[in-house]
């Protein structure tokens, strides 16, 4: 019959094809992949000769980014987790998480300034900031569990690209609800207190202390988050939910309860990047979370996404290499005014780690079935 | 209702004939004849239609919405034109990028009512309005594009983005470019200077025009670079300057990326004793009172000492014009451009009036010939200084100043005056 001898044909074509376009999938890889180290060599050798001429940025200066970029990629990281833990429970990515991000800002920029005005913020510069810390965690803490009450809820059993289309319109509802709440323009957090302008040295090295502020309030927040996802009840439950919905709600698990509480985790952990954004950037604005967020994001899948680490080690990553990365390597390729290309930088880098490594870097390769 | 066919066709051919002769009883009356570009018929009792596109929300909204009250208050100051009432309609917004810009202006063109716009604030913007408004015949004057590549090159060549219909009374950053290049060299004796633009088309113009100045002084450029818009960590775009030991920066961007700058460059070794200097984008309380580090920044931008200059059609000066609009909004103006919005609005009302034919109680407004009109403006006397409009549509009076922020109070600034530059010729 014709339909049989069709079917049989295409099969053929398919087959053969395939197998053609594997091995030419394959050897361009091996090209970008040869083509990128070769490129980041030349740029590199190009710097350091250009450093040894004395010309570009000094060792002082170097150094100054170097920490600058660390302190930006941690607080990436804290963002990060929030994508990542969402994306192991639920296996959707919550875009609205830079807002989320962005409402802890924002509300701690009012409590902030109302501190500056009694004069705690120099008078009492560590209760201040922690005020500004719990208030920021509380208020994005509250923002991601309305969110996933009022719209990812109701889409529980929904194909997974509804909730995504769905966190889209959520990111937008946000923004605009904050800009008519706090308005349009920037608003800028008082200057950090005087005792974190200065310089602290560690092992011989001056490092600015906000900078060094940030950094440990990282480490301190992905420690909590560690012990709380492996230590206790409610993070087993967790990890049981993220590996399988329906046998976690059979044992006993209540999982709606569990979802909850992973859109809270999260939203804690973006309120205390809120916080470090503040020390860093100090100013805030209805769109502030858009670009951080998406970073964020670029992070978590650059670390592998649903690893925790991942994002922590993705995020601190990303802000080197996008710190670092145009001075560092498009510098010495020769490139004019490379600091504008550093978005594209760090997008760039995560297409080369994808490309050695497709799960991410602490990810691990997932079967279709696990994640449907 | 019709029995056959033909007497239907009749029907409907007397039913055209009734529309035609409605047409041409409203277009063709009098002697008026419309020229190639067409012309718009303001019917007895309704008003003319213009419109204006600054941008008025977002970080920048600073900077428009002063200029989109100026030209409110212009159309109320100037009065009726021949009996008919000047409207401005809803403001619209240009957001202060090209889709901004675009976007707006398909709205502007979509109603053929529409005689002339007011706008944009941004040069950026500009670029993608003008080739529709321009299209459509209409006119476009705006108060703050300063971009050499909206006119011209101020010695006979059109610049890329130059379309006919468009005219400004802001200056041309050519001279901008040239009065910040001779400050900076002459006045401070800096040799080596870094540029940051955000590439916007306004900021990017504003450093190249000094580049080329600069260089033609004798002065080096250290690095060409751009901080994109949206950027908050300036760490690696400061880092990049400080490497190459620059005396001075010339930072002619707009509010958010320059508060990010000033606020960061403490942070960064080898910037403590550099010069930095600001144009016009963020000439405004915004920046000079909301971010304390912006003392000692120096600014280019227009002439504002207006003092007793008075507008003609109006009989406005900027005192006047002053306690109006603080009466009115309660705050003074965020931006130094509604001066020249109130001219650009009193400028294109006066070419209207001027031009407009009047037939009974209707008004023919020759599109052609509104052009023509504002392209041989001379001694136009306004706020801002006299008025004389090139083939390319430049209008504005072109002395630049530089003033020096000293105690982060925006009406001390701007009286701070450190430098005056008027172009040769």
């Amino acid at each position: 019959m014709l339909p049989r001898q069709v079917v049989s044909n295409t099969t053929e074509t398919t087959a053969s094809a395939r197998r053609f376009r594997f091995n030419w999938v394959d050897s361009f890889l091996w090209f970008i992949r040869v083509a990128a180290i070769i490129t980041i060599v030349v740029g590199l050798t190009g710097t350091i000769q250009n450093f040894i001429a004395g010309e570009g940025p000094t060792v002082t200066q170097w150094r100054d980014l170097f920490v600058s970029s660390i302190s930006t990629g941690a607080m990436y990281g804290l963002v990060a987790l929030g994508y990542s833990m969402v994306y192991g429970v639920l296996g959707f990515i919550n875009f609205a998480h830079g807002e989320v991000f962005m409402s802890g800002i924002m509300v701690g920029w009012v409590a902030a300034t109302l501190l500056f005005q009694y004069g705690l913020w120099d008078a009492n510069p560590f209760f201040s900031l922690a005020v500004v810390l719990v208030i920021a965690m509380i208020t994005s803490t509250l923002i991601a569990v309305l969110t996933e009450k009022v719209a990812y809820r109701p889409l529980r059993g929904a194909p997974r690209l509804i909730p995504l289309i769905t966190s889209i319109g959520v990111s937008f509802f946000l923004q605009y609800a904050f800009a008519g709440l706090f308005g349009v323009g920037l608003q800028t957090y008082p200057s950090p207190p005087g005792i974190l302008g200065r310089d602290i040295n560690i092992l011989g090295v001056p490092i600015e202390g906000t900078k060094l502020l940030v950094i440990v309030v990282a480490i301190l927040a992905m420690i909590a988050l560690w012990y709380f996802v492996t230590r206790t009840k409610t993070g087993r439950a967790m990890r049981a939910v993220a590996e399988d919905k329906e046998i976690a709600g059979l044992m006993g698990i209540n999982v709606d309860r569990t979802i909850i509480m992973t859109f809270a985790v999260g939203g804690a952990m973006a309120g205390v990047g809120g916080l470090l954004w503040a020390l860093l950037f100090r100013n805030v604005q209805f769109i502030t979370g858009f670009l951080p967020g998406i970073k964020a994001f670029t992070a978590a899948v650059l670390g592998g996404i649903g690893n925790l680490p991942g994002a922590m080690l993705g995020g601190v990553l990303l802000g080197l290499f996008e710190g670092m990365g145009p001075l560092l390597v498009l510098d010495g390729l020769g490139i004019p005014a490379v600091s504008q290309l550093k978005d594209a930088v760090a997008f760039s880098a995560l297409i080369l780690v994808l490309v050695f490594r497709p799960s991410g870097l602490l990810g691990e390769r997932l079967g279709s079935e696990e994640r449907a | 209702m019709f029995k056959n066919k033909s007497t239907r066709l009749v029907a409907v051919l007397s039913a055209l004939a009734l529309i035609v002769a409605a047409c041409g009883d409203g277009g063709g009356g009098g002697d008026f004849e419309a020229g190639e570009l067409g012309a718009v018929t303001v019917e007895a009792g309704e008003a003319i239609q213009i419109r204006s596109l600054q941008v008025i929300s977002g970080p920048d909204a600073t900077l428009g919405i002063p200029e989109e009250r100026a030209v409110r208050l212009a159309v109320a100051d100037y009065g009726q034109i021949h009996g008919h009432d000047v409207e401005v309609g809803t403001g619209l917004d240009d957001l202060c990028s090209a889709d901004g810009g675009q976007a707006a202006a398909q709205t502007i063109v979509a109603d053929d009512q529409v005689v002339g716009v007011i706008g944009t604030s941004c040069s950026g913007a500009a670029t993608a309005a003008m080739p529709l408004i321009s299209e459509d015949g209409m006119v476009m004057i705006s108060g703050s594009n300063t971009s050499p590549a909206l006119t011209s090159d101020l010695a006979g060549t059109a610049g890329s983005d130059y379309h006919d219909g468009y005219y400004r009374t802001a200056h041309n950053d050519l001279i901008q470019g040239a009065a910040a290049a001779t400050f900076m060299y002459e006045e401070l004796g800096l040799t080596e200077v870094a540029l940051i633009h955000d590439g916007d088309p306004y900021t990017q113009g504003l450093t190249t025009a000094f580049q080329n100045a600069f260089e033609e002084l004798g002065g080096t450029i250290t690095v060409h670079t751009s901080i994109p818009k949206g950027t908050t960590d300036a760490a690696p775009v400061l880092t990049e300057v400080a490497g190459t030991n620059p005396q001075g920066v010339f930072m002619p961007i707009f509010i958010a990326e320059a508060t990010a700058i000033a606020q960061q460059k403490g942070n960064v070794s080898g910037l403590e004793d550099v010069t930095f200097m600001g144009a016009d984008g963020i000439l405004s309380p915004a920046f000079i009172e909301e971010v304390p580090e912006s003392a000692d920044f120096y600014f280019s931008g227009p002439d504002l000492r207006f003092g007793e200059n008075t507008n003609e059609a109006t009989d406005v000066n900027a005192e006047e014009f002053l306690a109006a609009y603080e009466a009115e909004h309660n705050e003074a103006p965020t931006a130094p451009f509604w001066a020249h919005a109130y001219d650009a609005t009193t400028l294109l009302l006066t070419a209207i009036e001027n031009v407009a034919v009047v037939d009974g109680d209707v008004l023919h407004i020759d599109r052609q010939a509104l052009r023509d009109e504002l392209n041989s403006v001379s001694g136009f006397s306004g706020i801002i200084g006299t008025l004389n409009c090139d083939e390319f549509g430049d209008c504005g009076a072109a002395a630049i100043t530089v003033i020096q922020n000293t105690d982060n109070v925006y009406a001390n600034a701007t009286e701070n005056v450190v430098f005056s530059y008027v172009p040769e010729g």
